[in-house]
C-alpha cells in the first residue's frame, strides 16, 4: 500500500488539553519525517465512550460528522492519535457501512446537516503510520541519536488494538517494540501491554482507577523498565498524573517517566526537548531531563 | 429478608429477543457461560455481577437485574472480553446497550459518578461540539460527590503547572450541524 | 412384467415420514392431486413408506393395478432410493421404472409455510410423474472385486482394520507415513478410563501386524496416486529411503551407539522435542518394524558426504546401512481402501494468551503423556523444564476446541485425557491439580465413574475458561509462578491461581495434509475438515466413493474404543465387498451414438474419470461404462449432441423441467 500524500489530523479534545504534549510531539515527528499533515477544520468531539453510553445514534453521528468533513476536504487518511477517538471514529464507520438499518438512519441525518457519507475515508493511528507507512527501515535510517541504556515498556492500553486489531495484534502486539527498537531503544517484555488503564475511572471511582494504574506501573518496574511508552492521551495522563498519590497510598517508591511514543521517536529523529512537550511531564521529571536534554557528549550520533 | 427467587413471569423474554436483533447482540444466544469475559476483564474484580452473569441475565430476560447492576457502569469499554470470547460475542456492545437503557429508564444508581459523568459530557458536547475536560470533571464532581474536588486539587495543580489544564470552553463554528443529536436519539435509539 | 398394451400405468406414494413430512406438507392433498395427473392409476399416502407394510403396499398395487411405473415422494434418494428400487424389482418390474422425489430435505425440513410447502410437493411430484413416463428398463452392470485391501495409516484404527481384514484371509497392504506404526496411542502412558498401560495393549497388536502372513507393511511410505474405481483400484505407493535396509536390519541399535555424534542433539519427534536423538535413530524401543532410520537433514554423510561412517562400520557384518538408497515406487491393485490417517493436535501457539512457546512450563497434554511415561524423556518423572517437581498444576480444557476463533467442534477426548493426566500427575508428584473446564464431558462406559474417582482424589474442578496465563505477580506468593486468571463460574468470582506447570488440553484437528488425502482418494470432507462419511448415523464409515471406507479420528474426534469399533466396521464392509466378489454399478452412465459422433474429441479431456477413449481407426469416441460415474459433463459438452446418458435422456429431463414449471 502506497503511503498517502497527506494526513488530516483529528486532535480530539484531549490533545488540546491534558494531552497537549502528544500533539506537540506528533506534529514535530511528522515534520521531521517530512510528512504533510493538516488539522481537520471545525472538528467536533468524537463522542468517546461516554456518548456511546447515552445514545448510540448521536454518538455515531457525532463521530461521522468528522469523517464527513474529512471527506469534503478530499482527504482519505484521518489521523486520530487518541485511542478513544480512533476507536469511536473507526467503529461508527463500521456501523454505518455494515448495518444497513443503521446506515439508512445515518444517511438521513447527515443529509439534513448537508454532509456527505464518508465512505472512502480511512481512520488511521500514528503507530500505523510509523510502522506501516514510514516503515522500520526508514526510521532506522533517519535516527540521529540514540538513548543509551534506557529500557522501556511499551504500553498500548485497550482501544488502540481492540476490538479491530488493525493497529496491531490484539493479543500480542509487537509493532511499538519494533518501532522503538528501530530508533535504538531497548524494550522489556511487558505482559500488561494491552491491559486497560481504567480510562475515566480515575476521575469517577478514584480508588479503582488508582489500583489499575498502580498494577501497571509496578509490573513495568518489576520487568526492569525505567519508563513506560504510551500511544493514548488518557493512558499517559492516568499513569503520569497519579503517581504521587499512588506513592502515598502504597508507600512504594514509584517515580517513572510516562512518555508518548512520538516523544521518544521525535527525539531520536532530532526533535528538541520543548517542541516534543517533554517539559510537560509530571512524574519522572529528573530522569526525563537527564535522558533528553541535549548534552553533546551524552549523545551518540549514528 | 429479601427473597432471592425469580419467578418466570418476571423474565422479559421479548426484551431479551430484541437484544439479539441489535448491532453487537447478534451472537448473544451462543454464550456457553465459560467466563472468559470475566477472566479477561480488568474490572470484574470490582463488579457486583461478572460480565458472564450479565450476559446470562440478559439472555434470560431479567431486565431489571441487568440494568441495576454496577457492572455495566464499571465497564471501561476496553474490549478485552470481546476479543477473548470464544463465541465472538461483543460483550462491550451489550454493556453499552444496557447503559443507554439504564439511563433512559432511570434505573442507574443515583449518585454513582459514572453515569453522571456520561450525562455531563454529552450535555457539554451537545451545546458546544467539544468537551473541555476540566469543566466536565468539575461538574460531575459537583453532582456526585463534591468532596472529591479537594483530592483532585493537587493533580489539578500539577496539570496547571505543566500547561496541561485548559479552562477555555471550546466551541465549534458550525454548531448547527449538531442539531441532529436530540432528533437522532429520540427517533433511532 | 411389461407395459399392458404399451399403456403407461403409474402409482404414486407420498410418505409422511412420521411427522417429518406430514407436519409441514398436507400429504393427503398431494396424493389426491397426484391421482389426477395423466398416467397415474393409483396415488396413496402412508405413514412410513420405507417400512415393510409400505413396500408391500407398492408391490400389491403393482400386481393389482398392473402398474409399470412407480413414484415415491419421501426422503432423500441417498437414503432410500435403493430400498424402493429393490421393492419394485421384487414385484417383477425393472427397478429403473422408478423415480424418487425428496419432499423432506428439499421441502418439509426447509419450509414452514404449510400451504406453500404442499404446493411445492405437488410440483415436485408432477415433475417426477412426467419424467418417469419416459423411463426405460436398464440393466445394472457388475464389476468384479479384487479381494485385496489397502489400509492407509497405521494408528490404532488402521492396525485394527488391517488385522481384521487379514484374519479373514485377504491380503492387506498397510501404508504408514512414519518410520513406525502405532500412531498417537504409542505415545501415551496409560489409557482412560481403565488406566491400562497403552504399550501393553498396543504393542502386541503392532507385532501381530508385522508377523501376519497376509499383511504387507510399508512404513515410511505414502500413497502418491490412485486410479480406477471400486473393485479395481490401482495405487502407487512411494517408499521413502530410510538409508537402512529393512530386510537386513535386526534392530540391534549398535549403529546408534557408534554414530560419530556422541551426544544426541536433534529434536526427538516421538517425544515432541522433550528429548534429543541422533541422526540415526529408532523412534521408540517397540517401534514396528524394529528398524533404524537415518534423518538425511541431520546425517553428516548424507549432507556433505564427509563422515567417517561409524554406523556403517558397526553394521559391517549385516551390511544393513545403505547411503545410496533411493526412493522406490510400488504399484498395487486392490478392490477397496480403508483410510485411517488420524489427526494432529491443535497448535496452542495460535492462542498466545496461554503463553505456549513463551513460558517454558506451559505444556500440551500430549507432551505430558510423554512426561508421565516411564519410558519417556524423563523416565516417568513429572518435572518442569527447569527441573522442579511442580507443587501446583493447572490443566486448561478446550484449548482450540469449542472456539469460534480456532476450531468450533468439541474434541471429545480431552476432558477424559485431562482427568487421566490429573490423576497421574497427582500420583507422581502429589501436587495440587486444578482442572479448568467449561463442561465436563464424560459420556462413555465407565467414564462418569472415572470422573467421580478423580473428584474424590481431591483434584480441584474450577468451572471457567482461563482468560490468560502470565508471569506477572501481584504479591510474593505469586513470584516465580505462572498465574491463571479465571472466573470461577461456580462461585461467581474471578480467581488468580499461581501454578508451577500449565497443561493445555489441546484439541484434535484434521491432519495438515487432509485436503490432499481427500483429493487423492476422491472422497469428501465436512465443514470442519474431517473426512465425510456417507451418512452420519447409518453409514459412518463408507464414503460417497464406492469401495473407500474411513475409520478412526480422520472421520471425526473419537477415543480409542470408538476408533477400534469404526475400524472393525470398515473392515467388515471391505470383507463383505470382497466376499461378494462383484459390485453392481449404477446404470446412469453415458453412452455415445457412434453414427452421430463426429470424432471432434471435445469430450476426451473433459471427463474427470478418464472414462472416454478414442478409437483412432473408427474415428469415434467410446465411453467405458465401468469408469463412467454419470457426472454428465461430456453429455452437455458434445457439440454434435451424440452423447446420451441413461436416466438422463433428453425427453426425461425436459419433461421433468416442464413438470416443475407447470404450476398453475
Ligand atoms: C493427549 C491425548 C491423550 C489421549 N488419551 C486417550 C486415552 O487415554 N484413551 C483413549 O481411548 N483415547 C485417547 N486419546 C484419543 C486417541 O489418541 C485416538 O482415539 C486414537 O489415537 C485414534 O487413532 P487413529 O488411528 O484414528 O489416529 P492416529 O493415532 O493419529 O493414527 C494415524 C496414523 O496415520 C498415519 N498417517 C497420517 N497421514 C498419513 C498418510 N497420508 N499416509 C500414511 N499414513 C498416514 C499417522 O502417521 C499415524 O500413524 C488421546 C488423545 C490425545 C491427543
Ligand atoms: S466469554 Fe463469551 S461465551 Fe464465555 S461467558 Fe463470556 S460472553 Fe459467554
Ligand atoms: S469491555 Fe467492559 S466488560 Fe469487557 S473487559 Fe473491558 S471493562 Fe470488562
Ligand atoms: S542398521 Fe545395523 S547396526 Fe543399526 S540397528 Fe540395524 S542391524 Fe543394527
Ligand atoms: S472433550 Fe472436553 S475439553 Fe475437549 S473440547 Fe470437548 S468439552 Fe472441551
Amino acid at each position: 500500500m502506497e503511503p498517502p500524500a497527506k494526513y488530516l489530523y483529528y486532535p480530539g479534545c484531549s490533545l488540546k488539553a491534558t494531552g497537549v504534549a502528544y500533539e506537540e510531539s506528533l506534529l514535530t515527528t511528522l515534520r521531521l519525517l517530512e510528512i504533510p499533515v493538516e488539522e481537520l477544520s471545525d472538528w467536533n468531539c468524537c463522542g468517546a465512550t461516554a456518548y456511546m453510553s447515552v445514545s448510540e445514534a448521536s454518538a455515531t453521528l457525532l463521530a461521522l460528522r468528522n469523517l464527513a468533513l474529512a471527506h469534503q476536504a478530499g482527504t482519505k487518511d484521518v489521523l486520530a492519535p487518541c485511542s478513544a477517538c480512533y476507536l469511536t471514529l473507526r467503529k461508527s464507520h463500521e456501523l454505518a457501512t455494515h448495518y444497513p438499518e443503521a446506515a439508512k438512519d445515518v444517511e438521513r441525518f447527515l443529509e439534513q446537516a448537508g454532509l456527505p457519507r464518508p465512505d472512502s475515508v480511512r481512520v488511521r493511528h500514528p503507530l500505523e503510520v510509523l510502522y506501516t507507512d514510514v516503515g522500520i527501515q526508514r526510521l532506522r535510517e533517519l535516527t540521529v541519536r540514540r538513548l543509551q541504556g534506557v529500557r522501556m515498556a511499551s504500553y498500548y492500553g485497550c482501544q488502540a488494538v481492540r476490538p479491530y486489531g488493525e493497529v496491531d495484534d490484539p493479543h500480542e502486539p509487537v509493532r511499538m517494540d519494533e518501532v522503538l527498537r528501530a530508533v535504538g531503544v531497548e524494550t522489556v517484555d511487558y505482559p500488561l501491554k494491552t491491559k486497560c488503564c481504567g480510562g475515566s475511572l480515575t476521575g469517577t471511582i478514584h480508588e479503582v482507577g488508582l489500583r489499575l494504574n498502580y498494577i501497571l506501573l509496578k509490573e513495568a518496574q518489576r520487568k526492569g523498565a525505567q519508563a513506560i511508552v504510551t500511544i493514548c492521551p488518557l493512558c499517559q495522563f492516568n499513569l503520569d498524573a497519579y503517581q504521587r498519590e499512588i506513592r502515598k497510598q502504597t508507600g512504594e517508591p514509584i517515580d517513572m517517566p510516562v512518555l508518548y511514543l512520538t516523544q521518544v521517536i521525535g527525539w531520536a529523529l532530532g526533535g528538541g526537548f520543548r517542541e516534543l512537550g517533554l517539559h510537560r511531564a509530571i512524574s519522572g521529571r529528573k530522569l526525563i531531563e537527564q535522558w533528553f536534554t541535549v548534552k553533546k557528549e551524552a549523545e551518540t550520533y549514528v | 429478608m429479601e427473597r432471592q427467587i425469580r419467578y418466570q413471569r418476571e423474565a422479559n423474554l421479548e426484551w431479551a429477543r430484541q437484544f439479539t436483533k441489535q448491532p453487537g447482540g447478534e451472537r448473544l444466544l451462543s454464550c456457553i457461560q465459560c467466563g472468559t469475559c470475566s477472566g479477561a476483564c480488568p474490572l470484574s474484580i470490582y463488579m457486583d455481577l461478572t460480565p458472564r452473569q450479565v450476559i446470562a441475565l440478559v439472555r434470560e430476560g431479567f431486565r431489571e437485574d441487568a440494568l441495576r447492576s454496577k457492572t455495566i457502569w464499571l465497564c471501561a469499554s476496553c474490549y478485552a472480553c470481546a476479543v477473548e470470547c470464544p463465541q465472538k460475542i461483543s460483550i462491550t456492545d451489550i454493556m453499552y446497550r444496557l447503559k443507554r437503557e439504564a439511563i433512559r429508564s432511570n434505573l442507574y444508581p443515583k449518585r454513582f459518578p459514572i453515569p453522571v459523568l456520561a450525562r455531563e459530557f454529552c450535555e457539554m458536547v451537545r451545546r458546544r461540539g467539544r468537551n473541555s475536560e476540566f469543566w466536565v470533571v468539575f461538574r460531575m464532581a459537583l453532582r456526585s460527590n463534591p468532596f472529591v474536588l479537594f483530592s483532585m486539587a493537587r493533580t489539578g495543580w500539577d496539570l496547571w503547572r505543566t500547561g496541561r489544564l485548559s479552562l477555555r470552553k471550546e466551541r465549534i463554528r458550525r454548531i448547527n450541524d449538531l442539531q441532529f443529536i436530540p432528533a437522532a436519539s429520540k427517533e433511532v435509539d | 412384467m411389461s407395459e399392458r398394451n404399451g399403456e403407461v400405468r403409474i402409482g404414486v406414494y407420498i410418505c409422511h415420514c412420521g411427522v417429518n413430512i406430514a407436519a409441514t406438507v398436507d400429504v393427503r392433498a398431494v396424493a389426491e392431486y397426484a391421482a389426477t395427473l395423466p398416467g397415474v392409476v393409483v396415488a396413496r399416502d402412508y405413514k412410513y413408506m420405507c417400512s415393510d407394510p409400505g413396500q408391500e403396499m407398492i408391490q400389491q398395487d403393482i400386481r393389482d393395478h398392473q402398474l409399470n411405473r412407480v413414484v415415491v415422494a419421501a426422503c432423500s434418494p441417498s437414503l432410500h432410493e435403493r430400498t424402493f428400487r429393490n421393492a419394485v424389482e421384487r414385484a417383477g418390474l425393472n427397478p429403473f421404472f422408478f423415480q424418487m422425489v425428496n419432499i423432506r430435505e428439499h421441502d418439509s425440513w426447509v419450509h414452514s409455510d404449510r400451504e406453500a410447502a404442499t404446493e411445492k410437493a405437488k410440483d415436485l411430484v408432477r415433475a417426477a410423474v412426467m419424467r418417469v413416463y419416459f423411463h426405460k428398463p436398464l440393466e445394472r452392470r457388475r464389476v468384479p472385486v479384487n479381494p485385496d485391501v489397502l489400509v492407509v495409516g497405521g494408528g490404532i484404527a488402521g492396525i485394527h482394520a488391517a488385522l481384521t481384514v487379514a484374519n479373514s484371509g485377504k491380503r492387506v497392504y498397510l501404508v504408514e507415513r512414519e518410520p513406525t506404526i502405532g500412531g498417537h496411542m504409542a505415545q501415551f502412558d496409560k489409557t482412560f478410563p481403565t488406566l491400562d498401560c497403552a504399550a501393553c495393549i498396543l504393542t502386541p497388536k503392532m507385532s501381530a501386524v508385522k508377523e501376519h502372513p497376509n499383511i504387507t507393511l510399508w512404513t515410511y511410505s505414502e500413497v502418491v496416486s490412485v486410479d480406477g474405481s471400486v473393485g479395481d483400484y490401482r495405487v502407487v505407493v512411494k517408499r521413502k529411503p530410510r538409508y537402512v535396509r529393512e530386510d537386513l536390519c535386526v534392530g540391534c541399535l549398535q549403529c546408534i551407539e557408534a554414530c560419530v555424534f556422541k551426544e544426541a542433539k536433534f529434536d526427538d519427534e516421538f517425544n515432541l522435542g522433550l528429548s534429543k536423538r541422533k541422526p540415526i535413530y529408532i523412534p521408540f524401543p517397540q517401534a514396528t518394524p524394529k528398524v533404524v532410520v537415518i534423518d538425511p537433514e541431520a546425517c553428516i554423510q548424507l549432507r556433505t558426504g564427509k563422515c567417517k561412517k561409524a554406523c556403517l562400520e558397526a553394521c559391517a557384518e549385516r551390511g544393513a546401512i545403505d547411503f545410496e538408497q533411493k526412493e522406490t515406487y510400488e504399484e498395487i491393485h486392490v478392490g477397496s481402501i480403508i483410510i485411517a490417517t488420524g489427526f494432529q493436535t491443535f497448535d496452542p501457539r495460535r492462542m498466545p494468551q496461554y503463553g505456549y512457546g513463551k513460558y517454558p512450563n506451559v505444556y500440551t497434554t500430549l507432551e505430558v503423556e510423554r512426561l508421565v511415561n516411564a519410558s519417556g524423556p524423563t523416565g516417568g518423572q513429572v518435572v518442569t523444564r527447569d527441573g522442579r517437581v511442580p507443587e501446583s498444576v493447572g490443566i486448561i480444557l478446550c484449548v482450540g476446541s469449542r472456539d469460534e476463533r480456532t476450531n468450533r467442534w468439541c474434541s471429545r477426548v480431552c476432558c477424559m485425557t485431562s482427568l487421566k493426566l490429573a490423576h497421574l500427575i497427582k500420583e507422581h508428584t502429589g501436587a495440587e491439580v486444578f482442572i479448568f473446564y467449561i463442561d465436563m464431558r464424560a459420556a462413555g462406559k465407565g467414564y462418569e465413574e472415572f470422573y467421580q474417582r478423580v473428584l474424590n482424589e481431591g483434584v480441584h474442578f474450577v468451572r471457567g475458561r482461563v482468560a490468560e496465563i502470565t508471569d506477572w505477580a501481584m504479591d510474593p506468593s505469586e513470584e516465580g509462578k505462572l498465574i491463571a486468571r479465571v472466573e470461577d463460574t461456580n462461585t461467581g468470582f474471578v480467581r488468580r491461581i499461581p501454578l508451577d506447570m500449565v497443561v493445555l488440553a489441546v484439541g484434535l484437528e484434521p491432519q495438515f495434509d487432509a485436503l490432499n488425502v481427500q483429493r487423492l482418494f476422491g472422497i469428501g470432507c465436512s465443514m470442519d475438515g474431517f473426512f465425510l462419511e456417507r451418512h452420519p448415523k447409518l453409514a459412518p464409515s463408507p464414503t460417497y466413493t464406492d469401495g473407500i471406507f474411513i475409520a478412526g479420528v480422520c472421520q471425526g474426534p473419537k477415543d480409542i474404543p470408538d476408533s477400534v469399533m469404526q475400524a472393525g466396521y470398515a473392515a467388515a464392509e471391505a470383507i463383505a465387498l470382497a466376499d461378494t466378489g462383484f459390485f453392481e454399478l449404477e446404470p446412469n452412465t453415458a453412452y455415445i451414438i457412434a453414427e452421430e459422433c463426429s470424432g471432434c474429441k471435445t469430450c476426451i479431456p473433459l471427463c474427470p474419470y478418464q472414462a472416454i477413449t478414442f478409437n483412432e481407426e473408427k474415428k469415434k469416441a467410446f465411453v467405458n461404462e465401468v469408469l463412467c460415474k454419470g457426472c454428465g459433463t461430456c453429455v452437455a459438452a458434445c457439440p454434435s449432441g451424440s452423447i446420451k446418458q441413461n436416466l438422463f435422456e433428453d425427453e426425461e429431463i425436459f419433461s421433468e423441467i416442464e413438470g416443475v414449471l407447470a404450476y398453475a
